[in-house]
């Protein structure tokens, strides 16, 4: 899987009450949620999103609620892929039960600026700063967490799993 | 080797092609046979359209794993605040109708998830949980793996009965000393999240011990777990003890067992906390780690206060502050909600006359719900207002406006604020 975008950045712990408020929790409504994505942190980010693009941030993205609607919004608004410093853990677990793809590394955090343009391989774990012209590496997922991601997230993975009707 | 609480019951619940296994270890990703789940009327309708979407795949129609182990409370936009919110309550209706699940409360027997089901005898000793909403680790207070989590791995759960983790390191806390007054399990844990900071116990199980929490009631045992998520926790936990046992013998719709740490059990760090130097706590805007002591805030006007929620809208804390209420008006700007948790806290209260003593000072009672918790009715903020509040995040708009404020406080705390207008500690309100 690889992606390749311009970049958001963010600090550190952009919580789920910022990247979709409670106010707008009374629909699961994908569309409309990503009307309103980083709405109380990031004005300017529903409108300004381009499909592709890819989210950078620091430590502890993702914090605050279990919200599946942070990272759907997301999601929908057309990001290609999220990398931060360290994830909130309801947070990593949602967006890899959704097909969301996130990825640790610090070292490219670090140098990106807003507007970057990365070009990042998930399973090989590596990103490449087009604008600066460096390379990174980061871990690769565990062996559980890659079968989940390649049938397609949690869902598509129970349903291949799910027994036969009987007489099928 | 040694195992921490939290891992003995992860190794009890692994699902392993060999049977049960002994062993298991910090990092190890393993799957679980659950013992409850839950899921509100936010995060349920994604699991159920999930759940719907299987079921068209396959061309049949599938049961939940345990029509008595699966819990449905719609409470967060309850009683319904608008069409989109009454939609969603119906899904999980509908769906628990058609399912026969069990657990579903429609108002009149509901209340906040997190306080009702501990109440109801639904989590209990032992148990591997999974709830889809972050203060799903509020049930380590009776010595359960509890642990939030998102829609998806709720409708996962409801087709399979099992869930992946990764086993957490854990940190033990440890509280010595004396209690000053005032101080209970809200300030404690405040106090804590502010030493270690929101991300301090990210990934990790927080276990919390000592003979300060010997002491402490289960109601301060619940508001503390319930707060391991603000540190980043995967869950809060506490060793199950006589006053565990009392709490569920008689309310238990299930068996349960009683888990231990070993003494050679190995810890990611261990913090040891002197609560006599602990004085009743608030967060101020805009982080749960953003704490200091009530005393020491600078003349903070409010214009409201709420006491309830999850984390402190149990009986123990509506006494608490009707205790300071009691004889007392609120500031003429202050407006103050309470939230009894539950139905049967709410009826509970009444019949101990607290109604009579919140109505007397100026303050409103609402129905259990989640409402001004997170912005969502009964009491959301308008631009540049600030509430003290017994719940547990104070995010950057979480009660409303972008522009509010939000300070956590113990119910006290809460209490004493709504009398004098302006973040107080309790010692300075006379009791009557
Ligand atoms: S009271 Fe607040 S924190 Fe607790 S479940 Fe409801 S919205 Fe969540």
């Amino acid at each position: 899987m690889k992606f390749k975008g311009k970049t958001w950045k963010y600090g550190d712990n952009v919580n789920t009450d910022e990247i979709i408020p409670a106010r707008y929790l009374n629909t699961s409504d994908p569309k409309e949620l990503a009307e309103h994505c980083m709405e109380d942190i990031d004005a300017s980010f529903a409108k300004g999103i381009e499909k592709d693009d890819i989210i950078v941030a620091q430590e502890n993205f993702g914090c605050g609620s279990s919200r599946e609607h942070a990272p759907i919004s997301i999601k929908e608004a057309g990001v290609s892929c999220i990398i931060a410093n360290s994830f909130a853990r309801i947070f990593y677990r949602n967006s890899i039960n959704i097909g969301l793809p996130i990825l640790e590394c610090k070292e490219a955090v670090k140098d990106v600026d807003k507007g970057d343009i990365l070009e990042v391989d998930l399973s090989a774990g590596t990103v490449l700063n087009l604008t600066k012209n460096k390379f990174y590496k980061s871990s690769p997922f565990p062996e559980f967490i890659q079968e989940l991601i390649s049938a397609g997230g949690l869902m598509k993975w129970v349903s291949k799993t799910l027994p036969p009707v009987k007489g099928e | 080797m040694g195992m921490t609480i939290t891992e003995k019951i992860l190794a009890a619940h692994a699902v392993k092609k060999q049977g049960a296994i002994s062993q298991v270890l910090p990092g190890e990703l393993i799957e679980a046979d659950l013992d409850f789940i839950l899921g509100n009327d936010i995060t349920a309708p994604i699991a159920i359209s999930e759940f719907k979407a299987i079921e068209k795949e396959k061309g049949r129609e599938l049961e939940v794993f345990d029509k008595e182990r699966v819990a449905l409370v719609p409470d967060h936009f309850t009683p319904n605040k608008d069409v989109k919110s009454a939609e969603q309550c119906k899904m999980l209706r509908d769906f628990s109708r058609k399912k026969n699940i069990k657990y579903y409360f429609e108002i009149g027997k509901m209340g906040v998830e997190h306080a009702l089901l501990p109440e109801q005898g639904l989590v209990l000793p032992g148990d591997c949980i999974i709830g889809a909403d972050s203060h799903t680790c509020t049930y380590g207070a009776l010595g359960a793996f509890s642990t939030g989590v998102g829609s998806t791995d709720l409708a996962a759960a409801m087709i399979r009965g099992k869930a992946w983790f990764k086993i957490p390191e854990s940190i033990k806390f440890v509280y010595k000393g004396k209690l000053n007054k005032w101080v209970c399990g809200k300030d404690l844990i405040l106090y804590t999240i502010g030493d270690i900071g929101v991300d301090g116990a990210l990934y990790k199980s927080m276990e919390f011990c000592g003979d300060v929490i010997s002491g402490l009631a289960i109601s301060d045992r619940l508001t503390m777990c319930n707060m391991a998520i603000e540190a980043g926790g995967k869950n809060g936990i506490i060793e199950p003890d006589e006053k565990t046992l009392n709490y569920v013998k008689n309310i238990a719709k299930r068996d349960y067992k009683i888990y231990k740490s070993d003494p050679d059990a190995q810890y990611a760090d261990i913090r040891e906390y002197d609560v006599s130097k602990i004085k009743p706590q608030v967060a101020f805007p805009h982080l749960p780690s953003n704490t200091k002591p009530a005393a020491d805030a600078d003349n903070i006007q409010i214009d409201q206060v709420v006491i309830g929620s999850c984390t402190n809208g149990r009986l123990q804390d509506l006494e608490i502050a009707a205790g300071i209420l009691k004889g007392h008006k609120i500031h003429p700007y202050v407006r103050l909600i309470i939230l009894p948790a539950t139905q049967k806290i709410y009826a509970a209260a009444m019949k101990k006359g607290l109604f009579d003593i919140f109505l007397e000072s100026g303050g409103i009672i609402s129905t259990p719900t989640c409402g001004p918790c997170l912005g969502g009715h009964m009491g959301v903020l308008a631009e540049g207002e600030r509430c003290v509040s017994t719940t547990n995040r104070n995010f950057v708009g979480r009660m409303g406006h972008v522009k509010s404020e939000v300070y956590l406080a113990s119910p006290a705390v809460a209490a004493a604020s709504a009398i004098k207008g302006r973040i107080t500690d309790p010692e300075e309100i006379k009791i009557k």
